[in-house]
């Protein structure tokens, strides 16, 4: 199997990307944003999560069947989320006679 | 079974190339792999038999009179928890599938040999945590871990019982992974996607279900733990967690799992129909692609858990209606496996009659399972017999059926002797009787309103609670006489030559028992599955006639 080499270089940055990340989401955290706290956060987590899984787990170098079984994965997630909150968003929607 | 005269074994095979217990403990062989697995699963099958045995007593009368209903609580969940995650789970892919990926395919081994050892271990040791579990008094929570109950108030070994289930977890995410790969890069020379036998494609999608679900039921354990020990508020309400939530994260697994329990025996029964009817399966691509239908869309049906759990009705409309989709690709598997039989050259050898038992119960425990999916007929249902009954009839007529058709059938690669013959189809017959006679009756006793995770009930419920404890005693005995002969043939069987049932298969062009490569060289396909007759002179003759 071929092995790609990655630079330490690449390492180090992504490292400190993630580390500025981290610091972001401390400081954003002690402002009231209101509805977009969630927001923020979870943007700023989707990105470093993103960042570990293209760099640290080296996706981005690997074959197009990886891609398809990480995106699964995700997708998966998603479906996850999803169902459930078909479920908590939609508790009022239909009534039971009585 | 054609019975060969004379059958000289091979010298030397993989069961005496290297002697002693640590090369056992040590082995990466897939084949010694698999049969580790399968003195496991079958200790904790008995051990999960053995609750189900204290159950049947206790309900042998209305009163709760054998134990007292803590410890029936305890029964019922023990027998729960290791039938399910330390027997159903594992039994097929981690000994059948094991030993059988490799030699289907001709390859020599899985992709990561070592992490195949590595997920014994695991299991062990979870299977462990469960065991001291069950030494330190159990659980009483139901196999569900319900919570607020299990978080909270349960004073049973529920986080010990929890890591037990954490940790065999990983050992079956390693062996779908394990799984995965090999499938997709070691297939011999010219073994094609849509030339693997269905065997194959059933343990893929298994393996995908393995990988996507089971990190899913490690989180919910997490948070359970976390809720239990350091009161975070998660699910239970009094802490300002949702119990509810709890039950989707928990169902978007175990739902799934119940593929992870079929989906390898029905691969085991597409096998056994093609072969023991020596016709190709009817529909080949279909039944493939079913297989991967049902474990994607299995995903997609676990509200249908929560029909009464405050679960709002249009997600109770759409998981209904979804489970009824789920009935599809299964009901193409019934109908192209019995298509198959038609003017097929049919022998009544044990492993068939295992079959049949397999496509009977199925059918039975998966129409049930569309009376559980209507939303109305389930608020009548929820939590009776009548679902204690629907996945009994899918979980034990179904996989355990499954396996036990493909261990027979397999038994001769697998150890290089033939069992008798006789004793096999007797037992095939008592079981076959005495799971009826557990089962059938509690889908009437549910019908009628009796609730399951009760020690007593009221007296009119004896006559069908009689008959169920009959059938169980029965169904025990049914299991025990193949121990008995298995064994028994491992040491006196006669030798049994590569290919005794006359199958189609890479796994029967190597000899019984195969060397510890599987193959003398790498075998290269030129034909498709299940030709039958011998496919690489039909494959031969047919370059001819081209060239
Ligand atoms: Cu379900």
């Amino acid at each position: 199997m071929r092995e790609h080499i990655v630079s330490p270089k690449i390492y180090y940055t992504i490292f400190i990307a993630l580390t500025v990340l981290t610091v972001v989401t401390w400081s954003v955290a002690k402002l009231d944003l209101g509805k977009m706290n969630a927001v923020v956060a979870m943007t700023i987590a989707v990105i470093k999560a993103t960042l570990v899984v293209l760099y640290f787990m080296h996706v981005r170098y690997s074959s197009r069947l990886t891609w398809v079984f990480v995106g699964a994965g995700f997708f998966w997630l998603a479906i996850m989320v999803a169902l459930t909150l078909s479920d908590y968003m939609t508790r009022g929607w239909l009534t039971i006679a009585q | 079974m054609e019975t060969v005269a004379e059958i000289t074994p091979p010298r030397t095979h993989y069961l005496n190339a290297t002697y002693g217990v640590k090369s056992w403990l040590l082995t990466t062989d897939h084949k010694r792999i698999a049969l580790l697995y399968l003195a496991s699963v079958t200790f904790f099958f008995f051990l999960g038999g053995l609750f189900a045995a204290g159950i049947r007593i206790e309900l042998l009368t209305p009163q709760g009179d054998f134990v007292q209903a803590e410890t029936y609580n305890r029964m019922f969940t023990m027998h729960g928890v290791v039938m399910i995650f330390l027997f159903l789970i594992p039994a097929i892919p981690a000994v059948l599938g094991n030993f059988l990926v490799p030699l289907m395919i001709g390859a020599r081994d899985l992709a990561f040999p070592r992490i195949n050892l590595l997920s014994w271990y695991i299991y062990t040791v979870g299977a462990l945590f469960a065991v001291l579990a069950i030494l330190f008094g159990g659980v009483d929570t139901g196999w569900t871990f319900y919570t607020p109950y299990s978080s909270t108030y349960s004073n049973g070994n529920v986080i010990l019982t929890g890591l037990g289930v954490f940790v065999v977890g990983f050992s079956s995410i390693l062996t779908g992974l394990n799984f995965i790969v090999t499938i997709h890069t070691m297939r011999a020379p010219g073994l094609t996607w849509f030339r693997l036998p269905l065997f194959i494609w059933a343990h893929y999608a298994t393996s995908l279900i393995m990988i996507l679900g089971t990190p899913v039921i490690a989180v919910t354990i997490l948070l359970l733990a976390l809720e239990r020990l350091a009161h975070v508020g998660i699910f239970d309400p009094a802490l300002g967690g949702d119990p509810v939530l709890f039950q989707h994260l928990f169902w978007f697994y175990s739902h799934p799992a119940v593929y992870i329990m079929v989906l390898p025996a029905m691969g085991v029964i597409s096998e056994l129909i093609a072969n023991m009817s020596r016709k190709r399966i009817f529909g080949y691509k279909f039944v493939a692609f079913a297989s991967l239908a049902i474990a994607a869309f299995g995903f997609l049906v676990w509200g249908h858990h929560m029909f009464v759990s405050t679960q709002s009705v249009y997600a109770g409309m759409v998981f209904s209606f979804l489970s009824y989709a789920v009935a599809i690709p299964s009901a193409v598997k019934v109908f192209n496996w019995t298509a198959t039989l038609y003017k097929g050259s049919i022998s009544y050898d044990t492993p068939m009659l295992y079959a049949f038992g397999f496509i009977g119960f199925f059918i039975i425990g998966g129409m049930t399972g569309l009376f559980l999916a209507a939303l109305g007929v389930d608020v009548h249902v929820h939590d009776t017999y009548f679902v204690v009954a629907h996945f009994h009839y899918i979980m034990v007529g179904g996989t355990i059926m499954g396996y036990l058709g493909g261990l027979h059938y397999w038994w001769p690669k697998i150890t290089g002797r033939l069992y008798s013959e006789a004793w096999a189809r007797f037992a095939a017959l008592v079981i076959f009787v005495g799971f009826n006679l557990t089962f059938f009756p509690q889908f009437l006793l549910g019908y009628m309103g009796m609730p399951r995770r009760y020690y007593a009930y009221p007296p009119e419920f004896q006559v069908l609670n009689v008959m169920s404890s009959a059938g169980a005693s029965i169904l025990g005995v049914g299991y025990l006489i193949p121990v008995i002969y298995l064994i028994w043939s491992m040491r006196y069987g006669p030798h049994a030559p590569a290919n005794p049932w006359g199958a189609a298969g890479l796994e029967w062009r190597t000899s019984s028992p195969p060397p510890t490569l599987n193959f003398e060289q790498v075998p290269v396909v030129t034909w498709e599955a299940y030709e039958f007759g011998d496919p690489s002179e039909n494959a031969e003759s047919r370059m001819e006639n081209r060239g």
